[in-house]
């Protein structure tokens, strides 16, 4: 099952590098890079039976990582929103040249 | 679960494999953030599926409990208390340009990773028996095989992440709290 679980892996972390590239929603372009964690963690999970288990404590780590991620950005979020009265990335350009 | 897979397991792998990326499209094209968030919540649970096929129960049931249950909950949360759902923050796609591009990376990376796939290169002195994990977990349990190496050999690690959970929490409070000083 290792090329099958490595297949869908990939296929779901482009569909989130492509969500990154295409929206402007602070938040949804979040929820894509939890995506891209997922699938990352499905290919760990997929090496971990055929290379042992650690694989699956790495799953362990990513998602401790993850959730860290989501507490701090989400915060931030929020921050940026009190401040600027929206989450769309195109109003909040602060630092564009 | 190697060796000879029953046509059950693999129908069964390949049925949750085809939601979570048909979830996952969903996810990426739904204008609203909510209808976008529970997309992924689907697309997370049909993961737990795949890990359990996958002799990886336990990362299964933390899947469903730390990633469908509280992470996304959390968003959920935010997305409501910021009250994202008016039409200026719905039509949030980028132009045309930008959709092209994202689909030419889409495409080059997916033409990478296949190819890597098809020159992955054996490592036959790291690899087990097939089979060796679900014996492993039919003698000792779910649990036992992921705990000790995470109370031995990662030990530092998983300490190092108590410190970063306390950052993060510190920080989301600090991030979150209204400014008493301004104004």
């Amino acid at each position: 099952m290792l090329a099958e679980s490595l297949f869908f892996s990939a296929v779901l972390f482009v569909i989130g590098v492509v969500g990154v590239l295409t929206r402007r929603n602070a938040i949804i372009i979040f929820m894509c890079v939890e995506l891209m964690l997922n699938a990352v963690n499905l290919s760990f999970v997929a090496f971990a039976q055929v290379y042992g288990v650690a694989g699956q404590v790495f799953v362990f780590f990513v998602m401790t990582v993850a959730a860290a991620e989501a507490a701090v950005g989400l915060a931030i979020i929020i921050a940026l929103f009190r401040h600027r009265h929206t989450v769309n990335l195109e109003q909040i350009n602060l630092l564009k040249g | 679960m190697q060796g000879e897979l029953s046509i059950f397991y693999t129908f069964h792998f390949y049925l949750f494999g085809l939601i979570a990326v048909v979830s996952a499209l969903l996810f990426v094209t739904r204008k609203s953030p909510v209808a976008a968030a529970l997309w992924l919540v689907n697309t997370m649970f049909c993961l737990a599926a795949m890990y359990v096929l996958l002799d990886a129960q336990f990362i299964g049931v933390i899947q469903v409990l730390v990633y469908a249950g509280a992470i996304m909950v959390v968003f959920l949360f935010v997305i409501m208390l910021l009250n994202l759902g008016h039409p200026s923050e719905l039509a949030d796609a980028r132009g045309l340009g930008w959709k092209l591009a994202a689909g030419f990376v889409g495409l080059a990376l997916l033409a990478e990773v296949f190819a890597l796939t098809r020159a992955r290169i054996p490592l036959p002195f790291l690899e087990l028996k097939p089979g060796a994990l679900a014996a492993q977990i039919a003698t000792e349990g779910a649990i036992a095989p992921i705990a000790k190496p995470l109370f031995t050999e990662y030990l530092l690690a998983f300490e190092l992440t108590s410190v970063l959970l306390l950052a993060a929490i510190v920080g989301a409070v600090v991030l979150g709290r209204r400014r008493q000083d301004a104004g």
